[in-house]
């Protein structure tokens, strides 16, 4: 990119909400399914039907609120916005304008281990629309499309950014801290795959030091982290060659294309401007009391900062390591729970982290599918901490835990891999090893120090590393010192 | 006594069947419509099934819904299952519902037998019904006159004696204004007393079905079955249903009565009419005084810009895509939307989405929808300030006697001033029955009572006790 | 407030209503006729009033998370003009 310019980037980002049913209807939200199939007259939008509000995208819209610190005002309501497009049954969206669910909130960020706040400045519920499949290759090929609504009227929260955000890796930044947020609170999935999270980007640039804001593009359809970043990257750097060639950005809607890689104007007879808000006349404003945002704001679990803080003050865990285990809601409830029963946060993190995410990645699993209970996971630690097994043995296991979710003490039991700690059986074993050595043995008595890690060695595979092996080096040393 | 009843007591008594009844209603009723236009869809077939399922039940002894049997119409913008409704649309010319508003679910319950959907303006957006975009309704008093709208085909249905009741809606007076027309009775109940779930959408904050019958027992029969909350519609208010009809004898001695005299600017002929009707409430023991409502001038334009504006936005979904009809020569859906929306919309109802688009859209919302409301809300405060001192408000329900087919329809602000006298009590959302309250020139001449939120208990109880004095709901129009 | 000829074409677009030449000239006067109808309203100074959009004191109408029985597909497609299927089918989006 052209360094005179600097990139001004605000997001709104859309979160399907995690509910049983639609905003307005009792149809399940569950994703797939065959084509309007899960539709009723209301999300059908058929001549006569009312809307009825869902509790839980309420609930859902409080929790969000207060999760990215904003304001959730006592009085809010619902307005329509009036456009045409086959993807909507009503032809307006049920959505909020200007009383929306919460404003005023923030974000804190990190790139390169600086910490930026992105102010957020609103999120308000709407209706998600339907789908349309298109009979050619792209939308403007084709000589007709057909429409599957049973994605209208899944709930959505519509989270928009302050123009905070300077960069694409901020804006990346921004999306992930949201997606954990969010699914911390257990309010959505966040399957970008699925779309039950997308962005819109609102792109422009200016000249560095430069007060007023240069137009913005909107580019939409941002499915993937992937796409976000590189929508973004292509359009500062087409914005920056139409104004080097001496043009002007015109304030447009875009549309990413993954394929081509580019981002495309959507201008078409269909994107008239003005959507005509006013207030929902079938839906009676919500009024939400102190009394019920406070039972929300009691209930809110240890958000993802909190949670870290805590790991490294209380757990005295790096940094690095917090950073690994709250990355995933999931991982860092394991944590906790193994915490409750093993006191050495270290060990958690490395077993954890290491031998337990490779063997995951390893068969294709990740945490939150694996069939490792945290009990069975907290056994395994105790066996190490009584040195019970060693840590050779815990590798052995541990793929054994992950294939068929059997408990570390019966692999153990089964497989005959208790450590021998007996300073008797390995008094016998070392014997053997001595006699069998006597090279070695007498290396290390003209003063090659480092030929005991050979014998070492020979003892921990004659006892077919069962061996503890504290107990053998010290053993040794005093039997070759004698 | 009311017909309902009557009818009730002949089938438990087995004097007549419901299937007799039925058939001799339907054959009445398919000469007198050739004449009225008041249908759009007869269900012969179904009704014959259903009255002899009433009968098959009468014979085995089992109790039956006080509706039982009873024949009615229903506005055709009112969604019947498996029945074609239209909303007097050419854009919904086969459109069959798939499911049934609340409230017909609610006289289906009860056991009445629907003869079919009634003739309206089209999208209930009219005075007259000669808006509707298949055919016109005659006023069974005189058939070259109007018989009001929107509702004129379940007025004039239940006028000319073809059902025994019907269900029309009102969203600036729909129901009172023809019920006026064809001399019987209609109540637009309360904002929130009956679901509007079904009612296809014309102005959502203004809209409610209500009853239409010969006399007031009968109307109120029928709203104690329809009324109630209903889950389904989040405006519904959580009330239990009425129970007008264990009230409806009340003395109404001492009753206080305003007169608002901004409502009585109309034809003479219409006033006096009104003014013996007056008289007849103060013999009757009631004290009758003059009271002002300052903004009356302010609700038409308040009320043509709130409709309209709504309507633009609930008729936005019949785009041919879904349902109803489409036009098929276009090859891009925008076009397609466009050309089907020009093509089977009729005239009136172009007209105010129109206005009501322009109304909402950027820069002009404050000075049009937003003024609107904050009119509303002056509106409101003349009747809260009325209803301190008033327990009814009584009034003309239009300011001319049914006037000619073709007369007004040419000119659609001297149309909308008729509706001068109703319209305000759907902004402000309080209840008002119609009732025949005299004839001048051989044609009737309706009377509005009106009350304070959820006082319908009190206006049918009003209403009644006037109708037991006088005997214009007896009278029987001859069409000719 | 006066509607002009290009209002007329843009609150008809806005509406989706493909009038012709005849009938924009006629909207053009009829609209014109009402809005002066409704110029009445400026005669009221309403800066101190709140606007009513609900006439009920009516607020929380909420429903529980739990899922109802959806359409068969056959009643969804009942009215459709057309379809392909089970989509309803539209003609191509320029």
């Amino acid at each position: 990119m052209n360094n005179k310019y600097e990139v001004v980037i605000g997001l709104e980002v859309h979160v399907e909400l995690k509910t049983a049913t639609k905003i307005f209807c009792g149809c399940k939200t569950t994703f797939g399914g065959d084509p309007n199939t899960h539709v009723c007259p209301i999300c059908l939008g058929l001549p006569g039907v009312l809307p009825v509000v869902n509790e839980k995208v309420v609930e859902y819209g409080v929790r969000t609120g207060l999760a990215i610190n904003a304001k959730v005002p006592n009085y809010s309501k619902f307005d329509r916005k009036n456009y045409y497009y086959p993807d909507l049954t009503k032809n307006f969206q049920t959505s909020q304008f200007d009383l929306p669910i919460c404003e005023n909130g923030y974000l804190d960020i990190e790139v390169d281990g600086v910490v930026k706040r992105i102010g957020i400045t609103r999120a308000h519920m709407e209706e998600d629309a339907g789908k349309l499949v298109h009979s050619g290759k792209t939308i403007s090929s084709s000589n007709s499309s057909n429409v599957d609504y049973n994605r209208v009227g899944v709930p959505l929260l519509e989270i928009v950014s302050e123009p905070d955000i300077r960069s694409s890796e901020e804006a990346k930044a921004y999306v992930e801290a949201l997606k954990m947020i969010l699914t911390y609170i257990d309010v959505s999935d966040c399957k970008m795959e699925e779309g039950s999270i997308r962005a819109d980007a609102n792109v422009s640039i200016r000249l560095i030091g430069a007060k007023e804001f240069g137009t913005r593009t909107e580019t939409k359809n941002l499915n993937s982290l992937k796409a976000l970043q590189k929508a973004i990257e292509y359009e500062v750097e087409r914005q920056t060659e139409v104004i080097e060639d001496g043009g002007v950005i015109e304030q447009e809607t875009r549309t990413w294309d993954d394929e081509q890689g580019i981002t495309l104007s959507m201008r078409s007879k269909a994107d008239a401007h003005d959507y005509r808000y006013f207030p929902e006349p079938d839906l009676p404003p919500i009024i939400l009391t102190d009394e019920y945002i406070d039972n929300i704001r009691r209930l809110l679990p240890e958000l993802p900062e909190a949670r870290k803080k805590r790991l490294i003050e209380m757990d005295s865990l790096s940094v690095y390591d917090a950073n690994l285990v709250i990355a995933e809601k999931f991982l860092a409830d394991f944590y906790d729970e193994v915490r409750k029963s093993i006191d050495d946060p270290k060990l958690i993190v490395n077993y954890l982290m290491g031998d337990y995410y490779r063997e995951l990645v390893a068969v294709g699993l990740d945490f939150s599918s694996s069939p490792v209970s945290t009990k069975d996971f907290s056994e395994l630690l105790k066996l190490l901490q009584e040195k019970t097994i060693s840590g050779k043995i815990a590798k052995e296991i541990i793929p054994l835990m992950v294939k068929d979710g059997k408990s570390p003490k019966v692999i153990v039991e089964e497989k005959g891999l208790v450590q021998i700690s007996d300073t008797g059986a390995i008094e016998a074993i070392i014997a053997e090893v001595v006699a069998a050595n006597p090279k070695a043995v007498d290396d290390y008595k003209n003063g090659k120090g480092n030929s005991i890690g050979f014998l070492v060695g020979q003892v921990m595979k004659a006892s077919k590393g069962k061996a503890n092996p504290g107990i053998v080096n010290e053993l040794l040393k005093s039997v070759l010192d004698k | 006594m009311g017909k309902i009843k009557d009818i009730h007591n002949q089938l438990l008594n087995k004097e007549i069947s419901a299937v007799e009844l039925i058939k001799e209603y339907l054959a009445n009723l398919k000469v007198s419509e050739n004449k009225l236009g008041t249908y759009l869809a007869i269900t012969e077939e179904k009704a014959i099934a259903d009255a002899l399922a009433i009968d098959k039940k009468i014979s085995n002894g089992e109790s039956i819904g006080l509706l039982a049997g009873i024949p009615m119409g229903i506005k055709d913008n009112i969604s019947t299952k498996g029945i074609i409704t239209t909303c007097g649309s050419k854009i919904l010319e086969n459109y069959k519902p798939v499911y049934n508003a609340t409230v017909v679910n609610k006289l289906y319950h009860e056991g009445g037998i629907i003869l079919g959907k009634c003739n309206m303006d089209e999208f209930a957006m009219g005075s007259s019904s000669e808006n509707s975009a298949y055919k016109l309704v005659r006023n069974p008093w005189d058939i070259d006159r109007v018989p009001g709208g929107s509702s004129g085909g379940s007025a004039a249905t239940v006028g000319a004696e073809e059902v025994v009741f019907s269900l029309g809606s009102d969203t600036g007076g729909s129901i009172r204004q023809p019920a006026g027309f064809c001399g019987v009775a209609g109540m637009k109940p309360t904002y929130g007393r009956v679901s509007r779930y079904g009612l296809i959408a014309y102005a959502s904050s203004l809209d409610q079905i209500g009853p239409i019958a010969k006399n007031v027992e009968d109307c109120a029969i029928v709203h104690d079955i329809i009324s109630g909350y209903d889950k389904m519609d989040s405006t519904s208010a959580n009330m239990p249903s009425t129970k007008s009809l264990d009230n409806i004898n009340r003395d109404i001695k001492g009753l206080r009565i305003g007169v608002p005299k901004e409502y009585f600017g109309g034809d003479e002929k219409v006033l006096k009419t009104l003014k013996k009707a007056l008289a007849k409430f103060e013999e009757m023991g009631a004290i009758v005084e003059e009271t002002s409502l300052p903004h009356t001038e302010y609700a038409l334009p308040a009320y043509y810009i709130i409709a309209s504006a709504e309507a633009s936005s609930n008729l936005a979904r019949f785009d041919g895509v879904r349902y109803g009809a489409r036009d098929f020569d276009q090859n891009d859906v925008t076009d397609m939307m466009s050309v089907t929306r020009d093509k089977f919309f009729g005239k009136e109802v172009k007209k105010r989405i129109m206005i009501g688009t322009y109304a909402l859209s950027a820069g002009y919302y404050d000075a049009y929808y937003l003024k609107a409301l904050k009119v509303r809300t002056l509106l409101k405060r003349d009747f809260d300030e009325a209803f301190k001192k008033y327990d009814v408000l009584i009034t003309p329900v239009a300011p001319t006697l049914p006037f000619k087919i073709g007369e007004n329809i040419k000119d659609s602000i001297t149309m909308y001033l008729g509706d001068i006298c109703t319209v305000t009590i759907n902004l402000v959302g309080i209840p008002g029955i119609a009732i025949p309250c005299g004839f001048a020139d051989g044609l009737p001449v309706g009377m509005q009572i009106l009350g304070k939120p959820f006082s319908e208990e009190l206006l049918f109880n009003v209403a009644h006790r006037f109708e037991q004095n006088n005997d214009f709901h007896l009278r029987k129009p001859e069409v000719k | 407030m006066s509607i002009t000829k290009k209002d007329i074409i843009h609150v008809a677009d806005l509406a989706r209503l493909g009038l012709n030449d005849e009938e924009t000239i006629k909207y053009e006067k009829e609209l014109n006729d009402v809005l002066n109808f409704m110029e009445k309203l400026n005669e009221l100074n309403t800066d101190d009033v709140e606007p009513t959009s609900h006439v009920l004191d009516i607020h929380n109408v909420f429903r529980s998370d739990v899922v109802e029985d959806s359409l068969d597909v056959e009643d969804v497609l009942a009215n459709a003009p057309d379809r392909d299927e089970d989509y309803f089918k539209v003609p191509s989006i320029l």
